[in-house]
């Protein structure tokens, strides 16, 4: 479970990115946070992962409370989350095997246990031949497939995706949103930042309309009653 | 730490200093003009304090006494005089042996003949003597004025000013390499620091993305660990190696060059020298590799 009391961020610059946010979000949901440019959804994506401390408030991530974590145990927390970007953060200078291997390797997986899993997490994405391929030979909509599977590599009980459509074009965007759907039919928790209105509107998921760093709006089968 | 951890750090860390040859050449460079003086201002020192402990134990005080002190007397004084901590070892020299001795000495070639009609008659009578060699040359002007102050002795000789400044010499030497080694490590400490500020800066996405997945700081910091530990290492084997070679070279060229120093120039044996200077070389080096790496490290990866 995921939750929010009554969540403060004001930067060091004086500008109050969130103003008193309270969500909660149960294992097993599929939840849009939409909302315009400066609407906070960038800020709380940053505080569930522990990158930004809340000015007050708390926030709990798979039943932990994050203001009370140490430092030296972030590492572990986040290994429970998986992280998609809207610009897929491969590393370049690596193949898409190795990538996803990438993030097994990083929590200290065997290399037996890596050669297992990593075939199978790039069946799911679709991508089972691409393995030997570099993301540069990839398109915008198979890079991000990498993404979500380097993401899911460590099998996460969460998954935050921060605007995961925002560079592909409406059919590879669609494709990704159905594999993440697939996903969350599979146990995890995702959680979207998007704006792109048409998914959200062909979704019909729980969206959480932001604005001004408040909640506006929580539907729990919504579009996106997008508002100025 | 697992192992797996432990070989991706090394394996990493190595490409790091291929990816990054430019800086890291150029801090090796450093570290090894650094211990190459280091070594050659250690070696230099080493074999003046020894040539300088070899002059000492040659150098000494000489006592004479008055004329009608009897050497039961003197040798009673010479019991006195070696219980005093700075004195190494004593030596009587009767009137008998400093006659023999000045007929070795002076008359070596001569015709003895002459000389030997004066042994029944010393000409040297009287000029008994004590040799007191001292374990430290610092020490000697306060034994002699010691001496004498005692009512015994007629006449004290000794030679300050040699073992002095032999000593300040090798002292000045030794403040001298300090100050230019302190700057050296200084500026060793900087480079690798900026190698390894450069390594992070052409990471940053990776090193971004490693966080994300819950990567721990050991896992992200280890590769830049290991380079500049291995920056260090590898700086500070190569002087030490160029120094082992040239050691002895150096030795023989000196000797054969200047061969009048032959007797007066011990030179302190090769093993003896490395024996030290390896391993506080390379102690040096990892030192340097690790604060200069761990510094950057600790301000720039943060989980």
């Amino acid at each position: 479970m995921i939750a929010l009391d009554n969540v403060y961020k004001t930067y060091s610059t004086g500008v109050s990115a969130l103003s008193g946010v309270s969500l909660k979000i149960r294992k097993g949901e599929f939840v849009f946070v939409v909302g315009s440019s400066g609407s906070g959804k960038t800020t709380l994506f940053k505080l569930l992962l522990k990158e930004l401390e809340p000015t007050s408030g708390a926030i709990y991530m798979n039943n932990k409370n994050l203001g009370r974590l140490r430092r030296r145990r972030i590492p572990r927390m986040r290994r429970g989350i998986g992280v998609v970007f809207q610009d897929f953060r491969l590393l370049k200078d690596r193949t898409v095997y190795e990538n996803i291997a990438f993030a097994q390797r990083v929590v200290g997986k065997s290399s037996r246990v890596i050669k297992e899993t990593v075939p199978q997490l790039l069946t799911l994405v679709g991508l089972a031949d691409k393995g030997a391929s570099y993301p540069k030979e990839l398109s915008g909509g198979e890079q991000q497939r990498v993404a979500l599977a380097r993401a899911l590599a460590n099998n996460p009980p969460v998954l935050l995706a921060d605007e995961p459509t925002g560079n592909l074009d409406p059919k590879n965007a669609w494709e990704i949103m159905k594999l993440l759907e697939e996903i969350n039919l599979r146990g995890t928790t995702v959680i979207v930042v998007t704006h792109n209105k048409e998914i959200v509107e062909k979704m019909q998921k729980r969206v959480i309309l932001m604005s001004n760093g408040v909640i506006v709006s929580d539907e729990s089968k919504g579009g996106y009653t997008y508002e100025n | 730490m697992r192992i797996s951890t432990f070989f991706y750090c090394l394996k990493q860390g190595l490409k790091n200093i291929f990816r990054n040859r430019t800086f890291s050449l150029a801090s090796i460079g450093t570290i090894t003009a650094c211990l190459f003086l280091f070594g050659v201002f250690y070696c230099i020192v080493v074999n003046f304090q020894d040539m300088v402990k070899e002059m000492e134990s040659n150098i000494g005080v000489t006592v004479f006494f008055q004329e009608d002190v009897a050497e039961e007397e003197i040798l009673g004084l010479k019991d006195i005089i070696e219980l005093r901590e700075e004195v190494d070892s004593i030596t009587y020299i009767s009137a008998e042996e400093a006659w023999a001795d000045f007929k070795e000495r002076y008359f070596k070639d001569g015709d003895p003949g002459i000389l030997s009609n004066l042994d029944s008659d010393n000409p040297l009578e009287g000029a008994e003597s004590l040799s007191i060699k001292l374990n430290d040359s610092s020490k000697q002007a306060e034994l002699v004025s010691y001496l004498r102050e005692l009512a015994e002795v007629r006449e004290v000789n000794a030679s300050e000013t040699i073992a002095e400044s032999f000593t300040n010499f090798s002292r000045l030497l030794s403040y001298i390499s300090l100050g230019i080694i302190t700057i050296l490590v200084a500026v060793a400490i900087f480079l690798i620091s900026n190698t390894v500020m450069i390594g992070i800066t052409v990471r940053k996405e990776e090193i971004a993305i490693m966080k994300y997945i819950g990567a721990t700081d050991i896992f992200v910091r280890g590769p830049f660990l290991v380079e500049g530990i291995i920056i260090g290492l590898v700086g500070s084997a190569v002087p030490v190696l160029i120094l082992r070679f040239l050691y002895n070279r150096v030795i023989e060229f000196v000797l054969t060059e200047f061969s009048v120093l032959n007797n007066l120039l011990t030179f302190t044996n090769v093993n003896v020298i490395f024996r030290i200077l390896i391993p506080v070389s390379l102690g040096i080096g990892l030192g340097i590799g690790f604060i200069g790496s761990y510094g950057t490290l600790r301000k720039h990866i943060r989980v």
